[in-house]
């Protein structure tokens, strides 16, 4: 009934993005605003002895001046497992004097503009006591820890060691990856407003109901008296899934100083403040066959972490599930320092533990001396080797197939250095990729007017997606409605419950509520047709029922049907609806993933060491695709930042001062347009019955996995270096 | 955030006026001034818009060209008279910034734009001798590895960001300023500043002083000249290394030469030993490396910028190879 690969429609909220008719977070200009500026702390670690604010409080416009010294003490809501989202729960802001990281809030300054606010806040004097800070995470290796996160921090199975040590054939490397910014378009913001014990958040989140719960537990409030909403996010990529601390700060200001408070961070702020993929360290160490056979992996390995966040890099996660070996121990650990909370960033886990499991890959590919292809395909794990299970479905070798042909990768010399296009260098190289497919429970509601036109809502998000227009799609296919005659609503914790958009789980999990609701409102109308003496439908089959194009007709005898629209009104009926709240099943038999191929072409000057990927061919198997050019749009969006990881992207970091140094968007480089050039995405088809009762895998983050060691791969085949610690940049070519 | 007022200069003079009250700034593009403006590292007290000026013609005069001080970057790049006479100045205007940023930005705004050293910008926390003269420097012993490797201090590494000014020091460009007691003239080699234990003062514009043209003369290597800036992103990004160079050849022989580098002097770095390296030598990759050589003689490296020792000569072998016809 529905296609595995759907329409390729235009997004529905494209137009209000581009007009500037969307109206953002921070544009919800309430009457009677006031506007909150943070003071931010100048010293990693210590406390702060002394706050002057009388300047501030004098200066113009000014209402108020919030620290831990006149702050309400807020609850510990609990972690990110405690369906709480405060994202440095262990230290809820304004809480006391101590200071974790340079850039912590330890004041706001409230006033009648933000320019006032601003001035303000740049008068508020602070005196620390500064204490030791640790820095460094390669002088404290030794003080690496096991901390619980989304994956468990260890894994074994066989005897890695004994394996690896009498492997015919061994690499043991180390691969590092450094402070990385989400960089999105919109920095974070939020207005709140409360109406007596009633709160009204407008913010920049992929998670309002989790933030909903939080707010009411922080603020001691009933949930249901706390209503958050967030209609348009201008990226995200993992860094608003949390409540992070300027949330907690703007709703407590709007309660002291009654008054809605509107808190947009600068984007200097928001480098300290809102999370980063943190620094890790990974050890990979593989050994096999003289054939080819993997017989040992161990991958391990330290990532930064800090004692106000429960964050850990769960960067093993892809080892225990990718390749069939009997012999693995994979072992990740934090280190605790005074640096900013690190977050989830696209593809966590998977992203940064698939640069080093591919990149070691590769150079086992080059020690045996077999084509990399070949090498995956030999260890290909046709059930998931990390508990057993069979997969829902797998298309990886399709991918390395359909991703090998198009690229041309028979072509490719495997010498180093062997291939040029005049003065530069070339190089090809290639990755897999792989992301679990997680879903959640999420709650839908359809509602059918009697014009034909249906409303499907669930307080879902949209943060470029393009979730707005596949569920839409999703509801017109189901119920068999003209796509135009749909209109999906989200963004509102007032809509049926939707889980976190994050882990590529939000097209698993809405659309199958989506799914089942409109499914249902189907059926109502059907046995509501099939009921009636008045219908063409009556007494008929409801399983020989079809819908099509607003219509409802017969299979076996197409001349008998009638419109939605006919049978609603016929009944007087302004509308019928159909909730439904879907989960998925407990136990699953199956593990679910989806995979796929990652290959590209780099061009490097061999004199200046300047790298350019010439292009790039990805082949993905992500179940059934519900909007071919939203979807496109999504591995792009996440080729791009993986060409941004591998070249470009890192947070540098002063020792000394224990602060992020290239803290705006001209010196934290992202990829411009020029960077990118050739960007062919393969959409392999993939019908799984087993995922989910839509069928899809959910996209979102696997286009980001395998970009970046495909680049490096290729470095190394275009140069003979290789690097191990990222980003690749002109020094470590020359 | 500092209050400021606003005027609208009408006139020249009127300009010098206004600009030459306590803490005046001028602006034009403003590109560059409002943004540190915003980060609170530039705090006027009083702004002067001088883009009501004119002065925004390039054309012809005796010897050269003249270029006006508020001529903006794109308008420069694509002039006939700068393609065909001056290539390296249009090339380092289309390698700078962003297409956006070069509609808005001026010539004048940018010989006086500011280090990109993040200290610089940073004033919560960090000290910077530029920005707070005797506080210190982080970038010595922090990230240094955008810093400079000539013409450091113990004072300061930072380098001086424009494109435009490593070809206009090349180049011999003069540079015309309007002050209280007329106008005067300065090479653009003297206009930048070397850091010495002051390195809060870059340029030899006075208060009140208006830039308001550049004059570039006619040359042989001058139209037959080229600007290559190595960096780490395609586009919108500064200079790691950069080189201006300038050849007239003739009957095999290298008769007059013009070298600087950008991205790696706290000023726009003009070698002169670079260029006596090459006068009278056949263009050949020898003499390339010597002349490559003879220019970051005496380079300082910190500790994340050595690579740009090598970067920069390797950059300049390079530009004087493709300038010359030849390939590496």
């Amino acid at each position: 009934m529905i296609p595995i690969i759907g329409e390729p429609h235009d997004r529905v909220d494209g137009r209000q993005k581009v007009t500037g008719e969307a109206r953002y977070a921070a544009e919800n200009n309430l009457p009677n605003l006031a506007y909150a500026v943070l003071v931010t702390s100048t010293i990693p670690a210590g406390s702060i002895a002394a706050i002057d604010a009388a300047a501030a409080k004098s200066a113009p416009g000014v209402i108020s001046v919030i620290s831990h010294l006149n702050a309400p003490k807020l609850p510990d809501t609990g972690g990110q497992q405690q369906e709480s989202n405060a994202a440095e729960h262990h230290h809820m802001p304004f809480s006391d004097d101590s200071v974790h990281y340079v850039g912590q809030a330890v004041a706001a300054v409230v006033a009648d503009t933000f320019e006032h606010a601003t001035h303000a806040a740049g008068l508020v004097r602070v005196n620390y006591r500064p204490t030791p800070a640790r820095i460094v995470m390669e002088e404290h290796r030794s003080d690496a820890k096991e901390r619980q996160g989304n994956a468990p921090a260890t894994f074994s199975k066989g005897d890695a060691e004994g394996a690896l040590a009498s492997a015919p054939v061994k690499v043991d490397q180390v691969y590092r990856i450094p402070y990385e910014h989400h960089n999105q378009m919109e920095p974070h913001a939020l207005v709140a407003a409360w109406d007596g014990d009633r709160l009204t958040v407008h913010d920049s989140a992929q998670n309002i109901f989790t933030t909903r719960q939080t707010l009411a537990k922080a603020f001691g409030v009933p949930t249901e008296s706390v209503r958050v909403m967030s209609p348009f996010v201008g990226g995200a990529f993992g860094s608003k899934g949390s409540a992070w601390p300027h949330v907690f700060i703007a709703v407590m200001a709007a309660r002291m100083v009654r008054r809605p408070v509107k808190i947009a961070l600068t984007r200097r702020q928001a480098y300290f403040s809102n999370g980063h993929r943190p620094l890790t360290e990974q050890r990979v160490a593989l050994g096999a066959t003289a054939d080819g056979k993997l017989v040992a992996m161990i991958h391990e390995g330290i990532g930064q972490t800090n004692t106000v966040c429960d964050y850990v890099e769960g960067f093993t996660s892809p080892t225990r599930s990718m390749y069939a070996t009997p012999n693995v121990r994979v072992a990740h650990r934090v280190v605790e320092l005074d640096l900013p909370s690190p977050t989830y960033m696209r593809a966590p886990g998977e992203n940064p533990g698939m640069y080093a499991l591919e990149s070691a890959m590769d150079e086992m590919a080059y020690a045996l001396k077999i084509d990399p292809i070949q090498l995956r395909v030999l260890n290909h794990a046709d059930d998931d080797p990390a508990n057993g299970k069979p997969w829902s479905s797998k298309s990886i070798k399709e991918c390395y197939a359909q991703g090998a042909e198009r690229f041309g990768w028979p072509r490719r010399t495997s010498e180093p250095r062997s291939m040029r296009d005049g003065r530069q260098l070339i190089g090809l190289g290639m990755a897999s990729a792989t992301y679990p497919s997680h879903r959640a429970p999420a709650s839908a509601r359809a509602v059918m007017h009697r014009d034909g036109n249906v409303d499907v809502s669930s307080g879902t998000h949209e943060m470029g997606m393009g979730t707005a227009t596949v569920m839409a799609q999703l509801a017109a296919e189901t119920l068999g409605v003209p796509f135009e005659r749909v209109t999906f609503r989200y963004g509102d914790t007032t809509l049926p419950r939707a889980p976190i958009s994050a882990g590529s789980l939000t097209v698993a999990s809405v659309g199958s509520a989506v799914f089942a609701a409109s499914s249902q409102l189907k059926r109502k109308v059907i046995d509501l047709a099939t009921a009636d003496a008045s219908s063409p439908l009556n007494g008929t089959d409801p399983n020989d029922i079809d819908a099509a194009d607003g219509k409802l007709t017969l299979k076996s005898d197409p001349s008998r049907g009638e419109a939605y629209a006919a049978i609603l009104r016929r009944h007087y009926l302004d509308t019928m609806d159909a909730a439904a709240d879907e989960k998925p099943e407990p136990n699953d038999p199956y593990s679910a993933r989806a995979f796929g191929a990652v290959f590209a072409e780099v061009g490097v000057d061999p004199d200046l060491g300047i790298v350019r990927v010439r292009r790039i061919v990805a082949a993905f198997a992500g179940g059934r695709i519900l909007n071919a050019k939203t979807a496109r749009s999504q591995y792009h969006g996440g080729i791009i930042q993986g060409i941004g990881m591998a070249l470009l992207e890192q947070t540098h970091l002063d020792r000394n001062l224990g602060a992020f140094t290239n803290v705006n968007l001209a010196e934290n480089l992202v990829p411009v347009n020029a960077d990118v050039r050739s960007i062919d995405v393969i959409l392999v088809p993939e019908d799984d019955p087993h995922v989910n009762p839509i069928g899809a895998k959910g996209i979102g983050e696997i286009g980001i996995v395998g970009v970046a060691p495909a680049i490096a791969n290729a470095v190394y085949h275009a140069t003979g270096k290789r690097v191990r610690d990222l980003p690749i940049t002109i020094e470590k070519l020359l | 955030m500092h209050a400021f007022d606003y005027v609208r200069a009408k006139d020249l003079s009127g300009a010098i006026t206004s600009g030459s009250r306590p803490a005046a700034k001028f602006v034009a593009g403003g590109t560059n001034l409002i943004d540190l403006m915003k980060s609170e590292v530039e705090r006027p007290a009083h702004l002067v818009d001088i883009n009501g000026l004119g002065l925004a013609a390039v054309e012809r005069v005796p010897g050269g060209i003249r270029i006006g001080a508020l001529a903006r970057m794109n308008d420069v790049a694509l002039h006939p008279l700068v393609q065909q006479g001056f290539p390296a100045i249009s090339q380092a205007l289309l390698a700078s910034a962003s297409p956006q940023l070069r509609n808005m930005a001026s010539i004048g705004g940018n010989l006086m734009q500011r280090t990109r050293c993040t200290y610089f910008r940073e004033l919560t926390f960090a000290p910077c001798n530029k920005r707070d003269p005797g506080s210190g420097c982080a970038a010595m012993e922090g990230e240094n590895r955008t810093h400079a490797v000539l013409g450091t201090s113990s004072s300061c590494i930072a380098t001086h960001p424009s494109d435009l000014a490593v070809v206009l020091a090349a180049l011999d460009a003069v540079i015309t300023l309007h002050g209280r007691d007329g106008e005067r003239k300065v090479m653009a080699t003297d206009f930048h500043l070397l850091p010495g234990s002051t390195p809060h003062v870059e340029h030899a514009l006075r208060h009140g002083e208006v830039i308001t043209a550049v004059f570039v003369p006619d040359a042989a290597h001058a139209s037959h000249s080229s600007y290559l800036k190595v960096r780490d992103r395609s586009e919108f990004e500064f200079a790691l290394a950069s080189a201006a160079v300038g050849l007239e050849l003739s009957g095999g022989t290298i008769r007059s030469a013009r070298v600087a580098l950008g991205g790696v002097g706290t000023k726009p770095w003009r070698s002169r030993e670079a260029e006596r390296a090459l006068i009278g030598k056949s263009p050949a990759t020898a003499t390339f490396r010597d002349a490559a050589e003879a220019a970051l003689t005496g380079a300082i490296p910190h500790e994340q910028n050595r690579f740009k020792i090598e970067l920069a000569k390797r950059t300049l072998v390079r530009s004087l190879t493709d300038l010359a016809g030849g390939a590496a």
